[in-house]
């Protein structure tokens, strides 16, 4: 498998996710964003961080740089293309996914372990996992807070497109369990295709026992399925 | 020619700013505040002198880059 994973100035996991990708043998290229061609690749990461300090809007800036239109042009051709994160804020701010992060409802930003429950196993991303099965994996967000209209949250819903919801340890999805205020506790959505996956934890930390667990390595392990 | 542009949370979208910032002035004493929502104001000028064209420019950078729509309005003045 070839992956590529996109860098912007103010992108911090970048390095996270290649050395998560590498274990597995991925044969991965890291692509700054001024790049006008993406190497030929199975998957595109779009990392966490604070590209562009977040100016304007998280991801804002990044959704308009010269390589995202290329990530747009891969991902309508269905590539697969994974954003975590601040990359999950630029796949929606570049319009590949829809609706919105807006800052956490309790106006601060959360760093911590969460636990998010899967909520279907068919797809690119997530068939090595049990649906319904509890992960353990963290957050570090300040604008995590996802909000949808009434008809997008239908659909979302409807088809399978939400494969993760924030849950406690035993697994209960309700509004305690809940971070950020994210609608329906929603902490990662796909695009109809489902090629292209945004969640706000961060797989890539928990991709080593020595510094944490492997909660997050099956989501590597689906996608070389 | 120079512009003025205010962007806003749309009505249905939560502002959690602009809530802790009426609670405090209602601490400070405030006690007929009725609502307040925070947003973004930009000063914009463009080298044009067609007001029609400078417009929709202004416009146009809204709705690409200065605005989200989906949750955010922008309201848009001349200036000079």
């Amino acid at each position: 498998m070839k992956s590529s994973v996109i860098v912007f100035p103010g992108s911090n996991c970048d390095r996270d996710v290649a050395v998560a990708l590498e274990k597995l043998q991925f044969k991965n290229s890291m692509v700054w964003h001024k790049e006008t061609e993406l190497p030929k690749s199975d998957l595109i990461v779009v990392p966490g961080g604070f590209s562009y300090g977040d100016y304007l809007r998280s991801g804002a800036i990044a959704a308009k740089s010269n390589i995202l239109s290329e990530v747009i042009n891969v991902g309508k051709k269905g590539v697969l293309i994974l954003g975590i994160c601040n990359g999950f804020q630029i796949l929606i701010e570049c319009g590949l996914l829809k609706g919105a992060l807006l800052r956490n409802a309790g106006l601060k930003f959360v760093s911590k372990d969460i636990f998010v429950k899967v909520q279907s196993n068919k797809n690119q991303f997530f068939n090595k996992y049990k649906t319904s099965g509890v992960l353990k994996l963290n957050i570090a967000h300040n604008e995590g807070n996802y909000f949808t209209d009434k008809k997008h949250l239908e659909e979302l819903e409807n088809n399978d497109l939400v494969p993760l919801k924030y849950c406690d340890k035993e697994g209960n999805i309700d509004l305690k369990a809940n971070p950020n205020g994210s609608i329906n506790n929603i902490a990662g959505i796909f695009n109809e295709n489902k090629n292209i996956l945004g969640m706000m934890p961060h797989p890539e930390r928990m991709a080593d026992k020595i510094i944490s667990s492997e909660d997050g390595l099956g989501l590597f392990l689906s996608l070389m399925n | 020619m120079k512009f003025a542009v205010t962007v806003t949370l749309k009505k249905d979208v939560l502002d959690p700013q602009g809530k802790v910032v009426g609670q405090t002035l209602k601490n400070m004493g405030i006690q007929n505040l009725k609502q307040i929502r925070q947003g973004k104001f930009f000063e914009i000028e463009i080298d044009e002198k067609d007001t029609v064209k400078a417009e929709s420019q202004v416009k146009e950078m809204c709705e690409k880059l200065l605005a989200n729509n989906i949750i955010e309005n922008f309201k848009i003045s001349k200036t000079e």
